[in-house]
């Protein structure tokens, strides 16, 4: 790969200006961004580590729901965030392989939106709330299609902010060469109404199923989705899943992902 | 009891103990004084005519040293293919120079065109990038599909080769009109298309080569991942740069598994030497994982369509199979016979069937060189056959148990001459069947899968019954067959004066564990304890010669001539007992380590004896040398056959076409066996190895040449998670009839005989459920089967 | 360049380094701990897994400055002083759990790491924990078989042979 300056500040104030200098790019846990760099891919003159600053380290609760830093590894949020939200622990802990996990980090993931990454559709299923150094992103506006995100140039991911739902379950098909998801759809059951977010399975990245949020609103069953079908228009064809398929795992995996919620 | 030591006892490996340490020393860990590093230049178009290489600013670029291109090597020779295979009209194959570096025409994607040479790997890295960005490379339309390939004579990978036909190869010719005619009159036919699917061996090790040039003397060194020392140095010397062989010492330190990919030479071997000896500095390359994926020699890749004649009962009464198989851009070593003399002859199977005939087309395509792959050959019969019997058996609605049971040949047939030419010398394979059955439970079957139904998954059950002819040698059959070399192998047994031992063997453990049960043969030989026997291999200036190791072939033919040496160790000392106890020769007796006087208690040991070759004070040095060293050189009377009963069952998820593999038993017949445990994980890794081709293992080049699956991204390698513990079992034993140690080979057998076992068990499991699902090609992926069920 | 100082094996070692210098390479070519090795380059294979603070890492995938100050410990630091194989290794040797060995330093070190985690793993729980870690010589049998007797478990009627 290119060479660059590697910088490790401690604070967010350090991280932002060192990401205001010409080709800086943040660094989460690199588990994406170094194998680009090796392929020469990606070719940042300066390497901003966020994972020194302890601010954007850790889970814990507070307003709005369950606060996840943005540094923080998927392997803590697996140990850490299960008594508060255990689908979303089952989700980190079923990313990557384990030592994946103990850098990956849940910034690192939303900044770069595969298409076929498990956060996005936590994210996304839970309404969560996206805050970065200057402002607050609800999850329906932050995600712009794959590898597309609300994120401006410098932007940092602090946290993201999970409501506690009353239920909810994530269900992840693998592809079976990568282990990303080759369809993972996360249900959330709230107060207010049931959201159902599909990843690894459409061309415009993660989606909301929102007819099947509609029925699973009126009842909470695998049984109210039964009858309804997955538009396979925009979804994904490759070697491992023609649309079809992908369709399909999408209505499989939330009858399965209701069935599982806690 | 099983044994502690010596040969039949499970002994841990020695080798173990540097690889469990971090000290290995595989090729990529040497550092040497100087060295420099080489960075290939690949294509990136499948189909080129390269209109200039552009390499001026790379030679100006920092810590550049030298740039090399095709026009470097146009003079030397070709990386030769090893066998010459003639069409069926007589005519000899086509066969294309491999140049060191593609010169005029790039062929794959991932063909070498150019190398940089630089101080820093990254310095080299950057230059060949340059070199890439500047050269231009007017690209031409792709040849990938094998059909398309030879129906337009307008696209050529090879400008002299109109039709992109290697050869159109008849096993047995005479036969075809008889074969003909035997199906045209049967009862019954079943017909059967499928693809036996492109694999990428995928070695842990990445392949990696250090040249060394010594001007003082002339001298030339390779290290290099090879499971082929004495080959690559043959090919590289004689064949393609012209250095004396006396001249070059090739070096296959640890090697981190071969598979068949690393028995090749390839260009970069002949690059780093030729850039050593330019430069008077050490030279190395390594691959990163995905140029080992475009250029590595890939595995498989046949289009076959089988017919399988039988009569109502099912007695098979003919065979007769068409297959394309792609050879990719060029020629690689085996690349040749493994269609043909290692596919066309094991088409008989395990069975009575008085006809056969197979016929292959090789094809080029614009995609990366195909050869020999772990059964090399052989997976691809046994697939071809084992899935057309299930599917008669389901035509005829007979059960595949007591079709294979009515079809095998007896214990009292052999030795039996297939009608494909081989004559198998021992089996017996309703003793393995039978031992299957047993293991596997067939019996409990329905209770399984009442289970399975019970969860919402469909289960099902395959049979496989599977043989091969390994011990890959016998050079007077090689060379009938169209082998360019000889297939013998040789060892040194040189006792110490101290009564240890080193032997230098040929064949070359790349995973294998040699260092360990050669030293069990040496040891239950002359008596001596595994512990002082070291086992040497892979070094060309210490070895006499050797043909490496592929087609389970290093007990079978070079531990046999380890045998044979020894031997000559016991002759010998036997004389030297003869003169210390004054009796005569032929009343000595070795046992248990301790030449006796026959009848007497006069005996000297096996260490006195050594000891006495070399401080010869009491010593026949009129009519014996001082000594004791012997090499023997051991060329097989006919190949091996084991042979095996492999039973799968599988559970699919009917919603999402996952299938998953519940159990995996087999039962082998590999002769004696020398260490049970290295035999046991020798099948599980083949096991693994099938289980990966079945399921999910695809090297897919896209309509234009680009390797779609080139990394563990998109190549589905099998995890831990993807296999289950299997049941082994080697207890049904007939020992080899031809070689003094009994043995056959067990390298291969896992991966030739599971994955028509994995296909049958989830057709059965689909057919259960109501599903008239004939066929899947492999791999039988999610979306494949749920594809199947929902079209 | 960048002097980077760490604990390898319970030693403090300290080595330049440019930004793009990987952990892997740190060890391998500025340390000459080559038990490490690399068999990838998208971070898959975890021929390469070392321990930085005790938990497993892909060294491929961390840059050197990364982990300045850590302490990071390899294969060439799982013997017991003595130099005599240490329980996890000694069980790959006993069950056969390694052919070739060019996954296995990784192996050990995941198998390490899953084993400080969970101390009696079922054979589910080995499988799942290894993802990460590809072997192309066993099939896995006998790499599960070792781990579950490295944690003390009898694993003689695991599977039948």
């Amino acid at each position: 790969m290119h060479n660059f300056d590697f910088v490790k500040p401690a604070s967010v104030a350090d991280a932002v200006a060192a990401l205001s200098t010409e080709g800086a790019q943040a660094l989460g846990g690199g588990q994406t961004l170094i194998a680009t760099m090796k392929q020469r891919l990606a070719d940042p003159a300066v390497l901003v580590s966020l994972t020194g600053i302890a601010d954007l380290q850790g889970v814990c609760m507070g307003d709005g729901g369950l606060h996840v830093g943005g540094a923080t590894p998927h392997a803590v949020v697996a140990r850490e965030a299960g008594k508060y939200y255990p689908a979303l622990a089952h989700l980190a802990g079923g990313i990557g392989d384990p030592a994946v996990r103990n850098k990956g980090t849940i910034g690192g993931s939303l900044a770069n939106n595969d298409p076929a990454a498990c956060y996005p559709s936590a994210a996304l299923a839970s309404g969560a709330t996206i805050v970065t150094n200057r402002r607050k992103i609800a999850a329906d506006d932050y995600f712009q299609g794959m590898f597309s995100t609300a994120l401006d140039e410098g932007e940092i991911i602090t946290s993201v902010v999970f409501p506690i739902p009353e239920k909810a379950s994530y269900v992840k098909f693998n592809q079976p060469a990568s282990r990303f998801a080759l369809t993972g759809v996360f249900v959330a059951k709230y107060a207010g109404g049931v959201r159902v977010a599909a990843t690894g399975a459409s061309n415009n990245g993660v989606f909301r199923w929102k007819a099947a949020e509609q029925a699973l609103s009126a009842n909470f069953a695998a049984s109210a989705i039964a009858g309804l079908t997955v538009d396979d228009a925009d979804m994904i064809s490759d070697l491992h899943g023609t649309p079809a398929y992908r369709a399909n795992l999408v209505k499989v995996l939330a009858g399965r992902a209701v069935s599982a919620a806690t | 009891m099983p044994k502690d030591s010596g040969i039949g006892a499970s002994s841990k490996r020695r080798e173990d103990i540097r690889f469990l340490t971090g000290r290995g020393v595989y090729t990529d860990d040497i550092t040497l004084h100087g060295e420099l590093h080489a960075v290939m230049v690949r294509s990136t178009v499948a189909n080129g005519k390269i209109v200039s290489v552009g390499t001026a600013r790379a030679e100006t670029m920092p810590g550049v040293q030298a740039v090399f291109t095709g026009a470097d090597f146009a003079a030397v020779g070709g990386n030769p293919a090893g066998w010459l295979i003639n069409s069926r009209d007589g005519t000899p194959m086509r066969e294309p120079k491999r140049p060191v570096l593609a010169h005029g025409k790039v062929r794959h994607v991932g063909d070498a065109y150019a190398a940089v040479v630089a101080n820093t790997y990254e310095q080299a890295r950057d230059a060949a990038q340059a070199i890439s960005d500047d050269t231009v490379i007017e690209e031409l339309p792709a040849i990938v599909n094998m059909a398309a390939a030879v129906a337009n004579p307008a696209n050529r990978v090879h400008d002299e080769i109109p039709d992109n036909v290697c050869y159109d190869w008849g096993w047995i010719e005479d036969n075809r009109a008889k074969v003909d005619a035997a199906i045209k009159s049967a009862p019954h036919v079943t017909t059967l298309e499928l693809v036996n699917n492109r694999l990428v061996p995928n070695a842990m090790e990445p392949r990696a080569s250090i040249g060394e040039y010594f001007p003082g003397t002339g001298d030339y060194k390779l290290t290099t991942t090879s499971q082929n020392p004495h080959l690559t140095r043959l090919l590289v010397a004689a064949f393609v740069l012209g250095i004396p062989e006396n001249k070059l010492t090739v070096v296959a330190p640890d090697v981190g598994g071969g598979f068949g990919s690393k028995i090749y030479h390839y260009g970069e071997e002949a690059l780093v030497l030729a850039a050593a000896k330019k430069l008077h500095r050490p030279v190395r390359w390594t691959a990163e994982r995905s140029e080992s994926f475009l250029s590595d020699a890939h595995g498989r890749d046949h289009e076959t369509k089988i017919e399988l004649a039988s009569d109502l009962e099912g007695n098979f009464i003919a065979i007769r199979t068409t297959t394309l198989a792609n050879v990719g851009a060029y020629l690689s070593n085996f690349s040749t016979v493994t269609p043909t003399f290692l596919h066309g002859t094991l088409m008989a199977g395990p069975y009575k069937v008085p006809n056969v005939y197979v016929n292959v087309k090789t094809v080029f395509t614009n995609t990366a060189p195909v050869d020999a792959y772990r059964g090399a050959g052989r997976p691809e019969a046994t697939y071809s056959i084992e899935r057309v019997v299930d599917k008669m058996c389901r035509e005829l609605n007979l059960d595949p148990f007591e079709v294979r049971r009515k079809n095998f040949l007896t214990t009292d047939m052999f030795p039996y001459t297939t009608p494909v030419g081989l004559v198998y010398d021992t089996g017996n394979y309703q003793a393995t069947l039978e031992k299957a059955v047993q293991l596997a439970d067939v019996a409990g079957f329905e209770k399984r899968a009442a289970a399975s139904r019970a969860k919402g998954r469909l289960r099902g059950m395959g049979l496989s019954t599977w043989i091969e002819a390994c011990g890959i040698a016998p050079s007077h059959l090689v060379g009938i067959l169209g082998a360019r070399v000889g297939l013998y192998d040789a060892a040194t047994v040189r006792v110490n004066a101290t009564g240890n031992l080193s032997v230098m063997v040929g064949a070359h453990s790349h995973g294998q564990g040699h260092e360990t049960v050669f030293a069990q043969i040496v040891s239950s030989k002359l008596g001596v304890p595994e512990s002082s026997v070291e086992i040497v291999h892979g070094d060309t200036s210490k070895i006499p010669f050797g043909m490496g190791s592929y087609g389970s072939r290093s007990l079978a033919v070079c531990g046999v001539a380890m045998d044979k040496a020894l031997d000559k160790i016991i002759a010998k000392g036997k004389k030297i007992a003869a003169h210390m106890l004054e009796a005569a020769e032929g009343d000595i007796t070795f046992a248990d380590g301790k030449f006796s006087v026959a009848g007497t208690d006069k005996a000297k040991t096996f260490g006195e004896i050594a000891f006495s070759a070399y401080v010869p004070h009491n010593y026949p040095l009129e009519t014996l040398e001082p000594g004791l060293e012997e090499t023997a050189f051991y060329d097989p009377a006919n190949f091996t056959y084991p042979a095996g009963a492999y039973i799968c069952e599988v559970e699919v998820d009917p919603d999402t076409g996952r299938v998953e593999v519940a159990s995996f038993t087999c039962a082998d017949d590999f002769g004696n066996v020398m260490n049970p445990m290295i035999v046991e994980g020798q099948v599980h890794g083949g096991v693994g190895q099938g289980i990966g081709q079945a399921l999910l293992e695809n090297a897919h080049y896209d309509e234009n040449g680009q390797l779609l699956t080139g990394s563990y991204m998109d190549y589905a390698m099998p995890r831990a998670d993807d296999v289950p513990f299997y049941t082994v079992d080697h207890s049904c034993s007939t020992p080899c009839t031809h070689n003094p140690l009994g043995v056959k080979g067990c390298g291969e057998a896992g991966a030739i005989g599971s994955p028509p076992a994995v296909v049958n068990a989830v057709i059965d499991a689909l057919h259960r459920a109501g599903h008239k699902i004939d066929h899947i090609d492999m791999p039988v992926s999610p979306s494949r089967v749920w594809s199947a069920m929902n079209a | 360049m960048t002097k980077v100082t760490m604990t390898v094996n319970g030693k403090s070692v300290s080595a330049e380094t440019e930004g793009r210098t990987l952990l892997s390479a740190f060890l391998r070519e500025g340390l000459g701990l080559t038990g490490t090795h690399i068999g990838c380059d998208t971070s898959q294979c975890g021929a390469c897994v070392v321990h930085v603070d005790g938990k497993a890492v892909k060294s491929c995938s961390v840059f050197a400055q990364d982990v300045a100050g850590a302490s990071v410990k390899t294969i060439e630091g799982m013997a017991n002083a003595d130099g005599s194989l240490g329980v996890i290794q000694q069980a790959f040797q006993d069950h056969h759990g390694l052919q070739c060995g060019f996954c296995t330093p990784g192996m050990v070190m995941s198998a390490a790491a899953l084993l400080a985690e969970n101390s009696k793993p079922s054979e589910a729980d080995v499988r799942h924990y290894l993802e990460g870690n590809i072997c192309r010589c066993t099939g896995y049998h006998n790499i599960v078989k070792a781990v579950m007797a490295a944690s003390g478990q009898d694993v003689s009627a695991l599977a039948a042979e």
